[in-house]
């Protein structure tokens, strides 16, 4: 199977939407013909559709997300292009307030199928400000459906849904994806991926690691290490965490008995304490251990490389993680 | 201006179905037989009317917190509206949004809204809407003088000027924001004075005169029709009650509050149409006793009517 870049999946995932439905368009800050978006990943669609469907804006979070928000009740399907999740606080009201509440309040009269691309994550040293994931935070505002790719494959299918879907959607781009070389295969014809559909990136017996976005990579790294040493990993990848494939987190645990939850989120609040919580609740008698959540700590992200180092979990703090309930 | 007469009996009846709207609410929540918060429009009917006598059926608007005239006006039904603040199945919004949510996509209302320029990019995105789509519908974004300084004002107006959308912000400013003078919070005497940092045109109305809004708006209609871009339009008017039912309203004078009585927008719409030979005094006191008979209908309907099932609360969350 041919290889592509995380970021060609997302523009060819933007591009065949884009050709299917007329009722899509993009709009957001430097997404034209210079830049194509600030990590590429909306490259030569402007030359292909133009300023109008792909429309750069003024640095206005708030027109940009309300004005989809608009758009949208009124019969188009936008993407609002949002930049890095870090900006999203701007449009915090349009967000919390009108994007996720005008339907319920309206009762249920709307559709709001508004995509929110962010990037989001650290890794790349690029400080406080740039480097957050804020999944956890946006998992406590109903309405909102949230999808955290991991590899090029799952990205193209989730962001082809996320378009399709009548909900507001917010898709979170890992900037460390975005900016490698690595290609991955994907397939050339077209596919979709549904949304609530988690995958197991790697089958195993002893223990289960639920990873999200980059630490997806770290935990089959660490899987990799652990097997030489006779445990068994099973890494589960939700891809969305609204909504949350709960089953099978639960009937990979029914199999290993052992939890591990791997998020590059502050430990408190994070995706993590809810995955935890629902294993508590609706799987507590699966457990033959304590769960393990393998998080950030409570800072922001820090800047120089040698404490992003520190602070992001890896591979060591899982399989140490893994080691106590092994 | 030449407006129809039909249109002109109509805006009247509009104004008196906002006043009798307001006034039952105000008696209806005093009794308790209203839950929530109800920030009523008496003293500003001739705002919402004239502003939206101008438009089609399919064009939008956005409200605000103060919305149950803008809605009226946009051709909302006054039992429709009672239910949705009793909080019944039969309101417009099946209970679940209340006196500062409503909506209908029908007639163009894309919704009251809770959060203070709230509808401000709302509004830009479905005049975007049309223009994309190739249709001539124009947004009515209503917003108070306390929304225009907001952050949310200025990315708007700037973006919608930039594209050229078809859009009217329509600017009530009544003084007050919640409890502050607009004096104390703007350094100009005139907020449509803004428009000029977005370079689009600015004007300042009378607005308790419900015939110089209609103007106002009409041209601004026209030229968002014709894609050349928003106005500002701002009417001075006054609002007769505290910002919301149980406002103690310690900061409006008395001779202030008697000066705009003075100004009353429905009793000098009255006198106007009876002096133009619209309506002969028999005729406009018959339209008042139609407009209090609705709203005592409109009371019974929303009395009558049954509450949601407790389990809709978990309806209508995703599409």
């Amino acid at each position: 199977m041919r290889k592509i870049s995380f970021k060609q999946a997302i523009i060819e995932a933007y591009d065949e939407e884009l050709a299917r439905d007329p009722t899509v368009f993009i709009m957001g800050e430097d997404i034209g013909k210079y830049w194509g978006g600030a990590q590429g990943d909306l490259q030569g669609l402007q030359e292909k559709y133009g300023p109008e469907r792909i429309r750069e804006t003024p640095i206005s979070e708030t027109a940009i997300l309300g004005g989809a928000i608009g758009a949208a009740v009124t019969g188009l399907r936008p993407v609002a292009f949002m930049y890095f999740c870090d900006f999203l606080g701007i449009a915090g009201d349009e967000i919390i307030n009108q994007l996720t509440k005008l339907r319920y309040m309206f009762g249920g009269k709307a559709k709001i199928p508004v995509t929110i691309p962010v990037y989001s994550g650290a890794g790349v040293s690029a400080a406080a400000q740039h480097s957050k994931c804020l999944e956890g935070m946006f998992m406590s505002v109903p309405g909102l459906k949230i999808v955290t790719p991991s590899t090029a494959y799952d990205a193209k299918g989730l962001l082809k849904s996320a378009i399709r879907d009548d909900n507001p959607v917010m898709f979170f781009e890992r900037t460390v994806f975005n900016l490698s070389r690595n290609k991955s295969e994907v397939p050339e014809e077209e596919y979709t991926i549904p949304l609530g559909k988690a995958d197991v990136k790697r089958k195993g017996s002893d223990v289960t690691v639920v990873a999200i976005g980059t630490m997806v990579h770290r935990a089959l790294a660490a899987a990799a290490t652990l097997e030489k040493k006779g445990i068994s990993v099973e890494v589960i990848d939700p891809r969305t965490l609204v909504p949350l494939d709960k089953q099978a987190i639960l009937d990979s645990v029914k199999k290993t008995g052992r939890l591990a939850i791997m998020d590059e989120e502050p430990k408190t609040g994070s995706a993590a304490a809810e995955i935890a919580a629902i294993v508590c609740e609706e799987g507590f008698d699966l457990l033959k251990a304590p769960i393990q959540r393998v998080c950030a700590p409570d800072t922001p992200v820090p800047f120089s490389p040698v404490l992003e180092k520190f602070w992001m979990p890896d591979e060591e703090n899982l399989i140490s993680a893994i080691e106590k309930i092994t | 201006m030449d407006i129809p007469k039909e249109k002109m009996i109509d805006m009247y009846r509009k104004m008196l179905r906002i006043r009798g709207f307001e006034e039952r609410t105000r008696k209806e929540f005093a009794a308790g037989n209203i839950p929530g918060f109800v920030h009523l429009y008496s003293g500003e009917e001739a705002t919402a009317v004239g502003a939206c006598g101008p438009l089609r059926n399919d064009d939008y608007i956005t409200s605000t917190h103060r919305g149950h005239g803008h809605l009226i006006a946009k051709g909302g039904r006054s039992d429709r509206m009672m239910a949705e603040l009793y909080g019944k199945k039969t309101g417009y919004n099946k209970g679940k949004g209340g006196s500062m949510h409503i909506a209908e996509m029908e007639l163009g209302i894309l919704g009251a809204n809770g959060v203070v320029g709230g509808g401000i990019p709302i509004a830009g995105g479905a005049a975007l809407s049309a223009k994309m789509r190739g249709t001539d519908q124009v947004a009515v974004c209503f917003l108070g003088d306390g929304a225009t300084n907001t952050s949310r004002f200025h990315e708007g107006v700037n973006l919608a000027a930039c594209w050229k959308l078809p859009i009217v912000y329509l600017i009530e400013n009544n003084m007050y924001a919640e409890c502050t003078h607009v004096s104390r919070v703007c350094n100009l005497p005139n907020i449509a004075d803004r428009a000029c940092a977005y370079g689009i045109p600015g004007v300042t109305v009378d607005g308790n005169d419900v015939l110089a809004v209609y103007e106002a708006v009409a041209e601004a209609v026209a030229r968002a029709r014709k894609g050349e871009g928003p106005t500002l339009v701002e009417t001075k008017t006054y609002r007769y009650h505290g910002h919301f039912e149980g406002d103690p309203c310690n900061y409006q004078p008395e001779e202030e509050m008697a000066e705009w009585k003075k100004k009353d927008p429905i009793v000098r719409y009255r006198k106007q149409l009876i002096d133009m030979g619209v309506l002969t005094e028999e005729e406009a006191t018959k339209i008042e006793q139609e407009i209090d008979q609705e709203i005592d209908e409109a009371v019974k309907f929303a009395e009558e009517s049954p509450y949601p099932a407790p389990e809709e609360a978990l309806e209508d969350v995703y599409a």
